[in-house]
């Protein structure tokens, strides 16, 4: 799709997607009923929640700890529940 | 403070060839695998996909979540279409249309891509050699259409095109077993993998797409929604699947079969069918009906395994069990030796805050 | 300079395939096409022709293929007839929505059941909406000719919609028959290289086949009719550019000896070359016959027929396909195109030469003399007419 408004004169040739990866614009963290919380002192810095993640939103800050970018995150509770120290909890999003 | 020397981010390449804001259900394997086995891939791919799941989740026009060359033409012919690229590239590599140097062509599909509809395509593209790798992920039936029965759902499963009633237990027939029938075109390289065991499963599809020639790679791509489990059990679901022996992890090296992980003694089936719904319904005796499926197709891979493959003396089951300890490594232990100065993860995710933690 | 050879008109199908440089070819064995793979994949292993041939398993997986390679970025070409043109259909509409500029030429066959591997139209009409540009050729010559001109105006960028090239099956595919085959110096200059607006390159990364709901599909159909509307210009430079260098001369709808014709027959395919035999023998009696030959069967050139059957009385269509439950489709084309016009011919609609048999030159007179006694009786009752049947 060439740039501007989404009418039949804007389309590139045969529909191609020339942006790759410009689905992240999509917001997939509306989905979430309950988000991933770090405890840093328990992680570890193994970035297992890194490594299991889906979308994938979890991602390492300057200090090394983790965190999720919860525009992304659908809450599905993997990191939580792979997480070896138990240094992740799953937390109602209306608790917070 | 790294205290462990398996800094799993460390170990794997840092791109994320798909981007977040995928469409995927909550808890989704399949996804997950396909991030690895981008990642094992690298940039230089162009993958072909089949109709179903991986498609439709991440290619909504205008938008894409694909960062590397992707194409999508139909259900039953992501093998056709790959084959047409991998000799287009050819060619176009011998006349200098483009810089030479090998791009890796991969074709990806669900398992109905795969084990029904595209089976045709899938072995004429095995057969005649072309060089890609197809990797097949495998959630046991039609997802994507809302649980339909597949010819890859395993014996017992409820689907909404074989569920269980009064005179039915569901799934009837036993799951086809796609990597035996990729290992008899006689290609080069097969494997099958799990999500749950990320570093395997890359390491696998790393070998697959270096080889020359065709190569398959069979996913087990764990569904929450199909499965009926809950979303944060995906990746220990995978492992009781492997670790029972009703998904074996193994690979078949020009011809050679070989453990990924043996186990002198497997889990039971039960704690796995008992976690997911489609099973719900299975009464003991059933259970142990596939108990003794799952054991004897496990005897029947460890003779495989013994035989070394290709030979033609049919090896008793019984000899075949002493005759441990054959190739039971897997490429898993081999990457956890890898260099240390793989360069530090980055991060991911948009850099913009303002969005970040919008609800 | 070209060179008039005789051979028969599957090879001189490759001829031009091999001197437009085709890059990949994916085909699967259907007879009455047969000839035209084969004589590719000769050339390929002889290195002839530099390029890759797949002999895939079936007709799905060769326009899959096609698919692949031309989205890659390479001059993509494959052949087939009847059931395998079926089964490439799903795919068919497919490539023409990518906008994959890939050349089909089409030995024209009958559908089973029961089972015909003999010419006729009803493989090419099923799929008439696949969105393909469609000609048809009436010989050796101007299939030939036609292949070239379908990749030069299917890869024009203005244009980029794959191409069928209809021969008929044996009456055509089948011939040997004099044909002037091109030089390799004058096809170059005739047909630039294949430099489409997007491929699947690491390089530069794109996604091709993404799906579209409700909210934007409408548009991209829209998008695609109008484009292939629009390339109606490009054909038509594409003609008159084949002129120049070839010296032969194309247009959507031909016309012979219709100057001042009362009756008029209208043919699609090598039905034509009989046709014409009767015109010069009709014309000769002093007869103001005259015959319309439909070279473009999408987009549907409407006004250029409306301008070649003008002043006409009788209008006779020659269908060699039927749909089955209503008129058939060239006719039914026909008569929607002519519709608008205030002063129309009446239109008297045939159906003949289906799974092979052909249509004398007996049967093409009975058709003219027909047409003009129902038009005096003031039009045809039935739908059509069937000719030569028991």
């Amino acid at each position: 799709m060439a740039d501007g408004p989404l009418t039949w004169k804007n389309f590139i040739g045969g529909f191609v997607v020339d942006k790759p990866g410009n689905a992240a614009e999509y917001q997939t963290g509306g989905w979430r009923s309950q988000k991933p919380v770090w405890d840093n002192t328990k992680c570890i810095k193994c970035g297992v929640c890194y490594i299991y993640c889906p979308e994938p939103c979890v991602r390492q800050t300057a200090e090394g700890y983790f965190e999720s970018d919860l525009f992304y995150c659908k809450g599905c509770g993997i990191c939580a529940r792979e997480c070896w120290t138990g240094a992740i909890k799953m937390v109602q999003e209306e608790e917070v | 403070m790294e205290k462990f020397s398996i800094y799993a981010p460390r170990l794997v390449n840092p791109e994320e060839n798909i981007a977040p804001g995928h469409r995927a259900c909550i808890g989704c394997g399949e996804v997950l695998a396909v991030r690895y086995v981008l990642k094992a891939m690298g940039p230089n791919v162009i993958a072909a996909n089949a109709t179903g799941c991986m498609e439709i989740i991440s290619s909504c026009l205008p938008t894409t979540s694909w960062k590397i060359p992707w194409i999508h033409v139909l259900f039953e012919n992501a093998s056709a279409v790959i084959s047409g690229v991998e000799a287009a590239r050819k060619a176009l590599t011998r006349k200098g249309k483009v810089p030479p140097g090998r791009v890796y062509c991969l074709a990806m599909g669900g398992d109905g891509a795969t084990s029904d509809i595209g089976l045709q395509s899938l072995s004429g593209a095995l057969e005649r050699g072309h060089d890609f790798t197809y990797v097949c992920f495998d959630n046991e039936a039609y997802m994507n259409t809302g649980v339909q029965r597949s010819s890859s759902t395993p014996y017992g499963a409820s689907t909404t095109t074989a569920p269980p009633g009064k005179v039915s237990i569901g799934q009837w027939s036993q799951k086809k077993n796609m990597a035996a029938i990729a290992a008899a075109h006689n290609i080069p390289y097969v494997a099958t993998a799990c999500s749950s065991y990320p570093f395997d499963l890359m390491a696998k599809v790393k070998k697959a797409a270096e080889v020359k020639g065709p190569a398959y790679v069979h996913v087990l791509s764990v569904c929450p929604t199909g499965w009926r489990h809950a979303t944060d059990t995906t990746i220990q679901m995978g492992r009781l699947a492997v670790e029972s022996g009703v998904f074996p992890l193994y690979e078949v090296e020009n011809g050679k079969y070989k453990l990924t992980f043996d186990f002198p003694k497997l889990r039971p089936v039960k704690p796995y069918l008992k976690l997911q719904g489609r099973f719900r319904h299975l009464k003991d005796e059933e259970i142990d009906k596939i108990q003794k499926q799952v054991d004897k197709e496990w005897l029947k891979l460890k003779s495989l395994v013994a035989m070394g493959g290709g030979e033609k003396k049919v090896v008793p089951v019984p000899a075949a069990i002493e005759s441990k300890g054959k190739g039971v490594k897997g490429p898993g232990s081999k990457i956890k030796r890898k260099n240390p100065t793989t360069p530090r993860l980055r991060r991911t995710g948009p850099k913009k805050v303002s969005r970040r933690g919008k609800k | 300079m070209s060179h008039r050879t005789g051979l028969e008109v599957s090879h001189a199908a490759a001829e031009a395939v091999k001197l437009a440089h085709v890059e990949v070819v994916a085909a699967y064995p259907i007879t009455p096409n047969t000839h035209v793979p084969e004589r590719i994949a000769e050339m390929v292993a002889n290195g002839e022709l530099d390029a890759e041939f797949i002999p895939v398993e079936s007709e799905h997986s060769a326009m899959s293929a096609c698919v692949g390679s031309s989205a890659t970025g390479a001059r993509t070409f494959t052949a087939t007839s009847g059931q395998g043109l079926e089964l490439m259909h799903e795919v068919m509409t497919v490539a023409s929505s990518m906008r994959l500029p890939i050349v089909l030429s089409l030995a024209n066959r009958a559908l089973s059941s029961p089972l015909s591997v003999w010419g006729d139209h009803s493989d090419v009409m099923a799929i008439r909406d696949c969105g393909w540009i469609q000609v048809f050729a009436e010989n050796g010559q101007q299939t030939f000719d036609l292949l070239l001109w379908a990749f030069r105006v299917g890869e024009d960028p203005r244009v980029s919609f794959p191409v069928i090239v209809n021969f008929d099956g044996f009456h055509v595919t089948h011939v040997i028959e004099p044909v002037f085959i091109a030089d390799q110096e004058e096809v170059d200059r005739y047909l630039p290289p294949f430099k489409p607006n997007a491929v699947l390159d690491p390089r530069r990364p794109v996604t091709m086949g993404a799906y579209g709901p409700p909210f934007i599909y409408s548009e991209t159909k829209k998008a695609q009719d109008f484009a292939l509307h629009k390339s109606k210009e490009v054909m038509l430079q594409g003609f008159a550019e084949f002129e120049k260098i070839f010296g032969r001369k194309y247009n959507f709808v031909e016309t012979y000896k219709a100057e001042g014709a009362k009756t008029l027959l209208l043919v699609i395919g090598s039905f034509a070359e009989t046709a014409m035999d009767l015109v010069d023998k009709l014309r000769e009696k002093g007869e103001a016959v005259g015959l319309v030959r439909l070279r473009l069967w999408r987009p549907f050139p409407e006004e250029e027929l409306r301008q070649a059957v003008r002043g006409a009385e009788t209008l006779i269509v020659l269908d060699r396909a039927m749909s089955f439950g209503t008129l058939a489709p060239v006719v039914s084309e026909v008569r929607a195109a002519l519709y608008p016009e205030e002063k129309r011919p009446q239109i008297v609609s045939f159906v003949g030469g289906l799974g092979g048999r052909d249509i004398r030159l007996e049967e093409f007179e009975y058709m003219v003399k027909r047409g003009s006694e129902l038009t005096q009786k003031g039009g045809q009752k039935e739908l059509y007419e069937t000719i030569g049947i028991r």
